[in-house]
């Protein structure tokens, strides 16, 4: 086990080092945006002398390497700073929305995992029958239209027409856990669509791709039968490639929401992200691209973990 | 003649056709065969002649790409051609078994072994899991395995290719089943692992008395499993007749020649003798490793212009590693090669053009060390091109005198792609290609052992040839002692990284050996077909035992 968790340990320090490099490249990528901060919150109107004394009050005229590192401290301790708009603190505006996102996240998830790979083994096991062709078709289709465009005919055939679940996926504080997963049917639904067409294709590639093993033909030999054959000897030898779209699926969940969260007016992280770009509230654009990238590296370093973890020659060393 | 009832399985007529360039073509054409129980049935015949094809059919199976498409399977009155596949599958494993040859490919990397093995009795009812495994216990123990108790708990990757060879003849066991077929079972292995497997596996078919195909290529093999050999040629048969008779007196031709394939001997030539004789490439105290695992423990040789160097010795002795020492893939951690006297830069990156040209290596697989995609003509021509620096006319006639010179018609061969060629073709065209740098030492990695034997001494005879025209110095990388005796000048013999014993090969093939070098040559399996059991009485139940737990 010693190495297993040397491997892992080392996956985590390439994956902070990848996270310092993006959290230079989004810094800068911000600094590079046109326009002054000091003169977009002031205004047009705003005199060149209280623009200087916002800038100096900001610290805007410190060099931008300086500010990088003061703000990178801040970010390591949680503190983001605060909002260019509201004042408020940075941290505090954002984590109730990354909560929310989660909780979205987390809710298409738990469907759409499963869902897909129980229908990628089933249609591994009857490839090219007319069932595989029909879970294909369909699933591409849900895969290539936009989600926003998903989003919209679920809320006319599943709330306007029907009104099974509301159309806008409002969220308050003293609602009950069944309440809110009926709230937000509707968006995760449409998660599930976007996502579970990959994770089933893969894991269905994942089986095929191992179909011609001599192990498969042996368990064929000693008469075990088609289903078994999958489950029990391609299955457990599928998983590396499964759990690596799998994982980054899950980080679509999170990084991708804006369009779903935008068409159900759902307060998440991505609303917040397209608010705070369009009235240029940079501290809240980059925490969130921040909190994206760590979620993309940390899903993925998941996936490295969990595919050695499912390595029998890494598990059981000689 | 044996009475009807006893017959185990009877195959009448069997036809059997492959998929492939969008049609059905025949591979087998109607084979017969017929099995009694208790019986071993030993199949031979070269790749492509439909061994495997036959040994599943017998089990009602065909590959993906290939279907039964006449004749008759009858299995103890049960006629498999027309048996659903429902019913077809609750006799795979229970009364017909399979034991493939690779074992450590056939063996399922995610579960335990014990677990694999119990999987077709619990399924079958004929055990409960706790039952199954004692029996499997029982039967590692009978199989000679080490620590048969606890084997069974081991991953497959945990436990070597004979063993895992073993294990899986134990798993067919499993359910006593009434046939298995054997697939080549010991083709993967080393000649001294090979021995232990051939013991076990004839006497756990002697002690449950059941009837056995035995796949193979390998005639000396059939000769000491089989009561019948049955000679195969392109999906034909070609004749039948008991052990004895068929070793004695082959009636046709083909058995005749593949009988006769080992009697290419080139006469053996000496070192030159004088201190102004110099060897082209001498390896000298050579350690090196692969991280921190030493697998080269001060090795050294010398290899003379227009001379065979035979290195010999089981998979994991260090003969590949040597060779990538001195082409400078691997750089030794101690000791230098030297080339014409000179020490040669440890790493290939630092040698010069002329230095690199000099040596050249031909590969075991043809298959992949062709690039499919890339024609005959410019495998060959790139190093005529690189080294030579030909282009143009020049080039193509270089080319057109390397294919005369490996025996390939040029008019036919020049600008087609590897896939289109036979194994023995691509292996010729390997040859051009390290001929086409002008080199003056080849090393041969395992150059035959992936060709059928006919085959395989034509480019024996071919590199002779070449050696005699252009004095080529060999390094021959083998595991195969009868193609060490046909060509060898010298022999090294490697073992754990170590070099046992060297010398002239006729020295080497006479007595007193160094210890290793006996067993390796005691286990070379011969066409007598009491060679096994005389062999097993001479050394003893004690030291198969020993070499078992190696």
């Amino acid at each position: 086990m010693g190495d297993i968790l040397q491997l892992v340990l080392k996956r985590l320090g390439l994956g902070l080092i990848t996270l310092l490099v993006i959290s230079f490249l989004i810094f800068f990528a911000v600094e590079l945006l046109p326009g002054d901060i000091a003169q977009a919150v002031l205004g047009q109107a705003a005199t060149p002398e209280t623009v200087a004394a916002l800038r100096e009050k900001m610290g805007l005229d410190q060099p931008a390497l300086v500010r990088y590192f003061q703000w990178l401290g801040g970010a390591v301790t949680g503190d983001f700073g605060t909002s260019l708009i509201s004042g408020e603190r940075v941290s505090e505006a954002i984590s109730d929305r990354f909560i929310n996102t989660l909780f979205l996240a987390t809710y298409a998830a738990v469907i759409a995992v499963p869902i897909s790979i129980i229908l990628g083994v089933i249609v591994a096991l009857l490839r090219n029958t007319i069932f595989d062709r029909v879970a294909n078709v369909v699933t591409l289709t849900s895969i290539s239209s936009p989600e926003f465009f998903l989003g919209y005919i679920l809320i006319l055939y599943l709330a306007v027409k029907t009104q099974y679940f509301p159309a806008i996926a409002s969220l308050s504080s003293d609602m009950s856990f069944g309440e809110l997963l009926h709230r937000t049917f509707l968006p995760a639904l449409t998660l599930v669509l976007v996502v579970t067409a990959h994770m089933m294709r893969m894991t269905r590639a994942a089986i095929i791709n191992l179909l011609a093993s001599p192990y498969i033909e042996m368990a064929r030999l000693k008469g075990v039968p088609p289903w078994k054959v999958i489950v029990k000897h391609a299955l457990p030898n599928a998983w590396a490639p499964i759990i690596n779209v799998v994982a980054l699926n899950l980080a679509y969940l999170i990084t991708g929401v804006v369009l779903v969260e935008v068409v159900f007016v759902y307060p998440g992280i991505g609303q917040l992200l397209v608010d705070a770009v369009s009235k240029r509230d940079f501290p809240i654009v980059q925490a969130c691209c921040l909190i994206f990238a760590a979620t993309f590296i940390l899903l993925n370093l998941a996936a490295d973990v969990g595919a050695i973890l499912t390595n029998p020659r890494l598990r059981h060393p000689k | 003649m044996v009475p009807k009832k006893d017959v185990l399985l009877e195959i009448k007529e069997l036809r059997i056709e492959g998929y492939s360039d969008e049609q059905w073509i025949e591979i087998v054409h109607g084979v017969d065969l017929t099995l009694h129980k208790g019986e071993v049935l030993g199949l031979i015949g070269e790749s492509g002649a439909g061994k495997s094809t036959i040994g599943l059919a017998a089990m009602g199976f065909a590959r993906d790409g290939c279907r039964i498409s006449g004749g008759s399977i009858d299995f103890d009155g049960m006629e498999l051609t027309t048996t659903p596949e429902s019913d077809l599958r609750a006799l795979r494993g229970s009364r017909i078994a399979y034991v493939a040859q690779s074992a450590a490919a056939s063996f399922n990397p995610a579960h335990r072994i014990i677990d694999q093995h119990t999987e077709a009795p619990i399924q079958y009812r004929i055990q409960k899991r706790v039952e199954a495994q004692e029996d499997a216990m029982e039967l590692y123990h009978r199989l000679r395995l080490p620590n048969p108790d606890e084997i069974g708990f081991r991953y497959p990757h945990q436990v070597s290719g004979g063993q895992l060879q073993r294990a899986m003849t134990a798993m067919a066991m499993a359910c006593r089943p009434d046939l298995i077929i054997f697939d080549e079972p010991t083709t993967a292995l080393d000649v001294t692992t090979q021995i232990e497997v051939l013991a076990a596996i004839r006497d756990i078919v002697d002690q449950f008395n059941t009837a056995a195909i035995y796949i193979t290529h390998d005639l000396a093999v059939v000769a000491q499993m089989a009561d019948t050999i049955k000679v195969l040629l392109k999906g034909n048969e070609v004749e039948e007749a008991p052990t004895e008779q068929m070793l004695d007196s082959p009636t046709e031709d083909y058995t005749k020649s593949l009988w006769a394939v080992r009697s290419f001997k080139r006469p053996q030539k000496q070192r030159p003798t004088g201190s102004d004789a110099v060897p082209i490439v001498s390896v000298k105290g050579v350690d090196a490793a692969y991280g921190k695992v030493k697998v080269l423990d001060d090795v050294s040789f010398d290899i003379f212009a227009g001379m065979t160097v035979a290195v010999v010795g089981e998979s994991g002795s260090g003969k590949s590693t040597t060779a990538r020492c001195i082409t400078g893939l691997l750089p030794p951690t101690k000791g230098e090669i030297q080339f014409h006297g000179q020490a040669l830069p440890p790493r290939y990156q630092d040698r010069s053009k002329d230095q690199l040209r000099q040596a050249q290596m031909i590969y075991q697989m043809a298959d992949t060390a062709l690039n499919p995609k890339i024609r005959i003509s410019e495998i060959i021509g790139r190093p005529a091109q690189f080294y030579g620096g030909l282009h143009g006319a020049e080039l193509k006639n270089r080319v057109d005198e390397l294919l005369d010179l490996i025996e390939l018609d040029p008019a036919k061969f020049y600008s087609r792609y590897p896939p289109e060629l036979s194994g023995g073709q691509k292996q010729r065209v390997g040859i051009a290609r390290a001929l086409a740098a002008e080199p003056s030492f080849i090393i041969c990695d395992e150059v035959t052992s992936a060709l059928d034997q006919l085959v395989a001494e034509g480019i024996l005879k071919l590199l002779d040839k070449l050696q005699q025209d252009l004095n080529l110095a060999y390094m021959f990388i083998t595991h195969d002692l009868a193609t060490v005796r046909s060509i060898a000048d010298e022999v090294v013999v490697m073992q754990k990284g170590k070099v046992v014993e060297q010398g002239p090969k006729d020295e080497m093939f006479k007595p007193p050996h160094h210890p290793y070098t006996d067993l390796l040559l005691s286990s070379v399996p011969e066409m007598d077909p009491n060679w096994l059991t005389t062999l097993l009485e001479e050394r003893g139940t004690d030291s198969i035992g020993e070499a078992a737990s190696v």
